[in-house]
């Protein structure tokens, strides 16, 4: 079995998703004999050709629509935006059409589409390929919003976002491509979407996260367990549709509830699962619910880029805040 | 029966041919003889080619972020800024910094903003210019509303925007194109055809036989130069930006260039593009040419060429070292992320940014 980095599995999981239905194609800009702008193609236009790992003109409008249409017509178009700033152009078709088309034709018509794109800040980019817009996303009824933030979940979770019957997005966050890597067997077994995973157990204090912040999460964990804490932690993975009832039966457990987040804080992902603890968890809960996120400020270009994001220091603070409240 | 509806052609100009011999077959215009305005703007060519490298050795250091080069573009986008007034409005895409330059940009401040610091946008340049527009052909709409502006208050004013091959299929151009059109707006839009859109060639764009077809189809005038021919660039240019300034509406011109870098410095184009048509390309690029044509023309020599190159030389190194100077002693504090995103900063942003100058000290430059 291999040791892969996040990026490979994506690649591992799209090569997989090809060989096993010829519906599949890849559809973006510099996708095919370039092999992505972050070699998340890579090799795959050498092995499956011109027509299934197709190479777009410059037109994200075009990208996304012509997805909705090869998504109702029996192709399966894994999209890519290039970037996450560069998603924007393309919101009119998914939100207008991709999360609508099963709703409005009454099941008559689907649309079977991934658009999957890097994500997130801190690998020194230039302006507007930093962003984290999955809250634009999550607030689009019919569309799921995969992060993953492992190499398994890459693989897994992209299967299952390929093999899928509706529309998802799926954020890669290009902060941590690269960052561990891990043995994943190529065996086409894909990992459940719509439910979060939790990555260690604890009592004290539940740490809820997702995407690239994931790192800075587990390191804030470590710190805190030093001090003889005992810290679950848990990464949300799909966004949208949210999976609050493991979210909601580990605060039960610990009574205290940080979420890390890094995009902005207003209208967040982090707001909506701290309105479901207000909604379902309030009785459980021993001190306020706490959001660490990024600022509702401009992305800073690169150099002041990670005084935006949450520092381990943030979110150690904003978790000893609340273990002080008995 | 059958009729013609309507028939176009495109025209291409050259004037100075890559061997800096001009054309013998056309008129050429005056300013082929204007040799102080040529000279001039071959200097800041030389200028802009010298920045450009640095920029380069200044990424590959680490000392400067992801870097758009402009290498083998510069007589396009010289031409464009020289064709401009002062009170005309650029609307850049992100490499036309010789563009720029003729506008009063410092080279310090293109540094800065590839070297992850807002301040670069606040440029030297004409304070309506818009900054970088890294979103492709977003400009091209801003460029044609700035035009509508002008047209509304009445000003003699023009707008002019810069798209590259793999810009012109999207819609945003297509939709300033049908703007100006519609509306008669005072805008020029240039498509600076360097052949590659990151990896994808210009045939993978679409099949029109020029892209400059694109303008006739949406009833604009639309003409092809040879965008490594400054004087064939300027030329054009001169005609669009001052037809458009007398009301007569909006223009399109195809500068047929060549991209001789990567797209940016987290590029490698050897993965997609084969060397040979890189090293033909060479041949027609834009300084070889007038130079050897000032110099055939006597209002140029060898010793000139020398003493500028050491000039432009000492004044890069010297933005260089502002850049440096200000990253490293005068950086940003993190107030800075929250300081212009309101004329006036609401309650809830007063607070943020109070928190996170307590956390100043963490996610230090990295």
């Amino acid at each position: 079995m291999a040791e892969i980095t996040l990026i490979e599995g994506v690649t591992m999981a799209l090569a997989r998703a090809m060989e096993e239905d010829p519906g599949v194609v890849m559809f973006g800009e510099d996708v095919g004999v370039n092999g992505g702008v972050f070699r998340a193609t890579a090799g795959l236009h050498d092995k499956f050709g011109d027509e299934r790992v197709i190479d777009t003109p410059l037109a994200e409008v075009m990208i996304a629509g012509m997805s909705v249409g090869m998504a109702s017509q029996g192709i399966k178009p894994v999209a890519e935006a290039q970037f996450c700033g560069f998603t924007m152009p393309m919101i009119d078709h998914i939100m207008c059409h991709a999360g609508r088309l099963r709703n409005r034709t009454r099941g008559r018509m689907s649309c079977p589409m991934v658009l999957r794109f890097p994500s997130g800040g801190g690998i020194h980019a230039p302006e507007h390929h930093s962003e984290s817009p999955e809250a634009l996303f999550a607030h689009m009824p019919g569309v799921r919003v995969v992060i993953p933030s492992s190499p398994s979940r890459a693989y897994g979770l992209m299967l299952a976002a390929i093999r899928d019957p509706d529309p998802v997005i799926f954020m890669e966050p290009k902060r941590i491509y690269r960052w561990q890597k891990e043995e994943v067997a190529d065996d086409g077994e894909e990992l459940p979407m719509d439910v979060c995973y939790t990555l260690r157990d604890g009592n004290d204090i539940t740490l809820v996260t997702w995407g690239s912040m994931v790192k800075e999460t587990l390191q804030a964990a470590d710190q805190l367990e030093q001090q003889g804490l005992s810290v679950e932690v848990i990464d949300v993975a799909t966004v949208s549709p949210l999976d609050m009832d493991t979210i909601i039966e580990s605060v039960e457990r610990t009574g205290r509830c940080v979420i890390i987040q890094e995009a902005p804080k207003h209208c967040g992902v982090a707001s909506e699962i701290a309105a479901g603890l207000a909604d379902a968890g309030i009785w459980h809960l021993h001190a306020p619910v706490k959001r660490v996120c990024g600022y509702d400020v401009v992305m800073p270009l690169y150099r002041n880029e990670m005084k935006y994001m949450p520092s381990v220091r943030r979110i150690v603070d904003a978790a000893k805040e609340i273990l002080e409240v008995s | 029966m059958a009729h013609t509806a309507a028939a176009f052609k495109v025209d291409y100009f050259q004037f100075l041919k890559p061997d800096g011999k001009l054309v013998e077959d056309q008129q050429v215009p005056a300013l082929a003889r204007d040799f102080d305005r040529l000279t001039e703007l071959y200097k800041l060519m030389v200028l802009t080619r010298t920045f450009d490298k640095k920029a380069v050795a200044l990424q590959r250091t680490g000392k400067l972020g992801t870097y758009a080069s402009s290498l083998g573009h510069e007589a396009a986008h010289v031409a464009i800024g020289a064709a401009m007034k002062e009170e005309d409005c650029f609307a850049p895409m992100y490499r036309e910094y010789g563009a720029q330059f003729y506008r009063g940009v410092k080279m310090s401040e293109v540094l800065l903003y590839w070297g992850g610091d807002e301040r670069g946008s606040d440029f030297s340049g004409p304070k309506h210019d818009f900054a970088w527009c890294v979103p492709i052909a977003t400009q091209c709409l801003h460029a044609a509303g700035a035009a509508l502006a002008y047209k509304l208050k009445k000003e003699d004013r023009v707008a002019v925007t810069v798209v590259g091959d793999g810009g012109s299929s999207k819609g945003d151009f297509l939709e300033a194109i049908n703007a100006g059109s519609a509306w008669k707006l005072p805008l020029v839009l240039v498509i600076v055809n360097n052949q590659w859109a990151i990896s994808v060639p210009r045939k993978k764009q679409n099949t029109a036989a020029t892209l400059a077809q694109k303008g006739i189809a949406g009833g604009l005038p639309s003409i092809q130069v040879d965008g490594n021919d400054l004087i064939a660039c300027l030329w054009a240019m001169d005609k669009a930006v001052s037809a458009a300034r007398q009301g007569k509406g909006s223009f399109v011109i195809e500068m047929i260039t060549y991209r001789l870098s990567d797209h940016t410095t987290a590029d490698d184009a050897r993965r997609y593009r084969p060397g040979d048509e890189v090293d033909e390309a060479w041949d027609r690029e834009p300084l070889k040419r007038l130079k050897a044509y000032l110099v055939d023309q006597g209002a140029w020599d060898e010793q000139q060429d020398e003493e500028l190159l050491g000039e432009c030389k000492k004044w890069v190194q010297q933005a260089a070292d502002e850049y440096l100077e200000m990253i490293e002693n005068d950086p940003q504090p993190v107030t800075a992320m929250f300081d212009y995103m309101f004329a006036e900063l609401p309650q809830d942003l007063i607070e943020q940014r109070t928190y996170a100058q307590e956390y100043a000290e963490d996610g230090g430059h990295h």
